[in-house]
């Protein structure tokens, strides 16, 4: 009867476990504590919360310059991987070990570095205030913000894909007479469109949910400069722990969603 | 049985570890600013206690915004006093988390405040936009920063202080009110906390005026780069205060409640309030004030309790969501 087709590894029942509790403990468990905390509310209460224009205003920008910020890094990204991969020049390693310093720095110091430099009187920012823009405390400076955090994301996953593409097939097409432009579409782009859209999908669900480094930046102005994690801590400092956990459902909802369709495209790309 | 001796050993461990730390440690949970005064604070109190025949205090100090750390006292960090910004943010150990019994306030002298402080305004050097008063705050072409209130405990205060300003002057309610809503039109950063808004103040450059804690201000003059910034005193403000409590059920569960009352009524004596006036808070003992009464600008103070009605009623009427502060944004 039994349909499971016996692996050659052995220890599925053992991994599965471990996998399970694992899962359990640290995410399922957190998560789950929330819905009940959540769950305390009315059905038009939560609703009342969470249709509040400021949190509209706030989810607007927070998913906003998260996507923003994933499509640029989705560019700009794949373009680094492409560097570090095809090409051989000096400083190339550090080149490669630098991506990831946005990882390892405290998402505080990045933020209070980004304003310093992009802040009317700073480095950068005076130019910017020459021309007749602002970028620190502005959507536009929250969006940088974001973009310096998740850089990491695409240009990870791209690189082994493409590292892992042989030459032989891009001179194969050029071969047959594709023109570049060809090769890119119909050989390339194929290939790496499933890891870039993870990449785009891992550093959009970062951005959404990332407080320090854009705390700084972002001014805080309701309605205007006002990110989601920012209102929740609002509430929680008004001890307000139900309207906090309300938000972070909220938030989490339309992520999950997001990086479902996310998934499914990408399943569409895979099996044509 | 492996199980068993694993758990065993645990236990031996962790008896051993108990007795290695038997001397007494205190942990004390504060607001940001207070960084420095604890540091000397703590020291000058374990030798006022080893004089009178105790063992030596291990004093942990932790820091950070007032709501934050209250919240972390009811979520279970086990404080033994807490030093905080606002009574407000106490009086949820007793409501949220039944820590402390509902009367706290009027266990120590002068509502549990051994010292004050009040707002003041720090200016750019030579007050190049003459600002003297809250009247010139809301002037067009004045950056005024100050934290978001919702998120600080210091920027409530502010927020007070400008109220009271404009509703002694203006004489009704609804002026005050528009008075603090052309004041905050004058903001173009909302910090989440004090030390944020210095920071966009005295390192980034943003804005013309910093509302800030006195203490904090003169802290600021201290620092590198201090003499590029002047204090202005206005002609009213709030007196600040921030209140001490013993957290009861921690205490009581660690033993450390003799020398946890111990370390708070030291801050009311006249050593802890001298420590006090040299990290720029106003002291409470009027002799101590008198030393010190030079280094503090003489100003016309309202008060939460008598002004305000208290945090009780002037948190929900003023800071929670749909109160005047929210109004203020939701004009625009």
């Amino acid at each position: 009867m039994s349909r499971r087709t016996s692996p050659v590894i052995p220890g599925f029942g053992l991994t599965l476990g471990y996998t399970l509790v694992y899962l359990g403990l640290l995410v399922l468990i957190p998560l789950g504590a929330m819905f009940v905390h959540a769950a305390q509310l009315t059905w038009s209460d939560f609703w009342a919360i969470v249709s509040a224009p400021r949190v509209l205003a706030a989810l607007k920008l927070s998913f906003g310059t998260a996507f923003v910020a994933a499509l640029i890094n989705g560019l700009i990204g794949t373009l680094l991987a492409w560097v570090l991969v095809r090409y051989r020049f000096s400083g190339r390693r550090i080149i490669d070990a630098m991506i990831d310093l946005p990882f390892a720095l405290p998402t505080a110091v990045a933020g209070i570095a980004l304003t310093a430099l992009y802040a009317p009187s700073g480095l950068v920012g005076q130019f910017a205030s020459d021309l007749g823009f602002k970028i620190a405390y502005t959507p536009l400076g929250i969006t940088l913000a974001l973009t310096f955090v998740t850089l990491p994301f695409v240009v990870r996953t791209v690189q082994p894909v493409l590292a892992d593409i042989p030459r032989e097939v891009e001179e194969a097409a050029a071969c047959l007479g594709a023109r570049p432009l060809q090769v890119f579409r119909h050989v390339l782009l194929p290939a790496l469109l499933p890891a870039w859209l993870t990449g785009f999908a891992l550093a959009f669900a970062r951005g959404v949910g990332e407080y320090g480094s854009v705390i700084f930046i972002a001014g805080n102005m309701p309605m205007k400069t006002e990110i989601l994690p920012l209102l929740i801590m609002v509430k929680l400092d008004q001890y307000d722990y139900t309207g906090a956990t309300a938000i972070g459902v909220l938030m989490l909802v339309v992520s999950f969603v997001l990086l479902l369709l996310v998934n499914l495209l990408q399943r569409r790309i895979e099996t044509p | 049985m492996s199980i068993r001796r694993f758990a065993l050993a645990a236990i031996a461990g962790l008896s051993l570890s108990a007795a290695v730390q038997a001397q007494t440690t205190l942990l004390n949970v504060s607001y940001d600013p207070t960084r420095e005064l604890y540091s000397e604070f703590n020291t000058s109190f374990n030798k006022h206690w080893q004089a009178r025949g105790h063992e030596a205090v291990t004093i942990q100090q932790s820091h950070g915004g007032s709501g934050k750390q209250a919240r972390a006292v009811i979520d279970g960090l086990r404080a033994d006093v807490v030093t905080l910004a606002l009574a407000g943010d106490i009086d949820e150990l007793n409501k949220l988390g039944k820590l402390i019994p509902e009367d706290w306030q009027s266990r120590l002298p002068q509502g549990s405040t051994p010292y004050t402080s009040t707002i003041v305004f720090l200016v750019r050097k030579g007050n190049p936009k003459a600002i003297k008063d809250w009247d010139d705050l809301v002037k067009p072409g004045v950056e005024v920063i100050t934290p978001n209130p919702k998120t600080s405990g210091g920027a409530r205060w502010n927020f007070l202080a400008a109220w009271a300003y404009a509703e002694q002057k203006y004489g009704s309610e609804a002026k005050a009110k528009e008075f603090t809503e052309q004041l905050y039109k004058n903001v173009p950063v909302l910090d989440t906390g004090a030390r944020g808004s210095t920071i966009t103040f005295v390192n980034n450059n943003i804005g013309d005026v910093l509302l800030a804690w006195e203490n904090e201000a003169f802290l600021a003059l201290k620092e590198e780069g201090g003499e590029n910034f002047e204090i202005v005193a206005p002609s009213l403000s709030i007196l600040a205060e921030p209140p001490v409590a013993v957290v009861d059920k921690n205490v009581d569960r660690k033993g450390t409640r003799e020398v946890a009352t111990a370390y708070l009524n030291y801050l009311y004596s006249a050593e802890g309030q001298r420590i006090a006036a040299k990290n720029f808070y106003r002291p409470r003992d009027a002799k101590v004030a008198a030393e010190f009464s030079k280094q503090f600008p003489d100003l016309k103070l309202v008060t939460i309790d008598k002004d305000f009605g208290g945090w009780k009623s002037a948190q929900p009427k003023f800071f929670n969501d749909g109160g005047v502060f929210d109004q203020i944004y939701q004009v625009q």
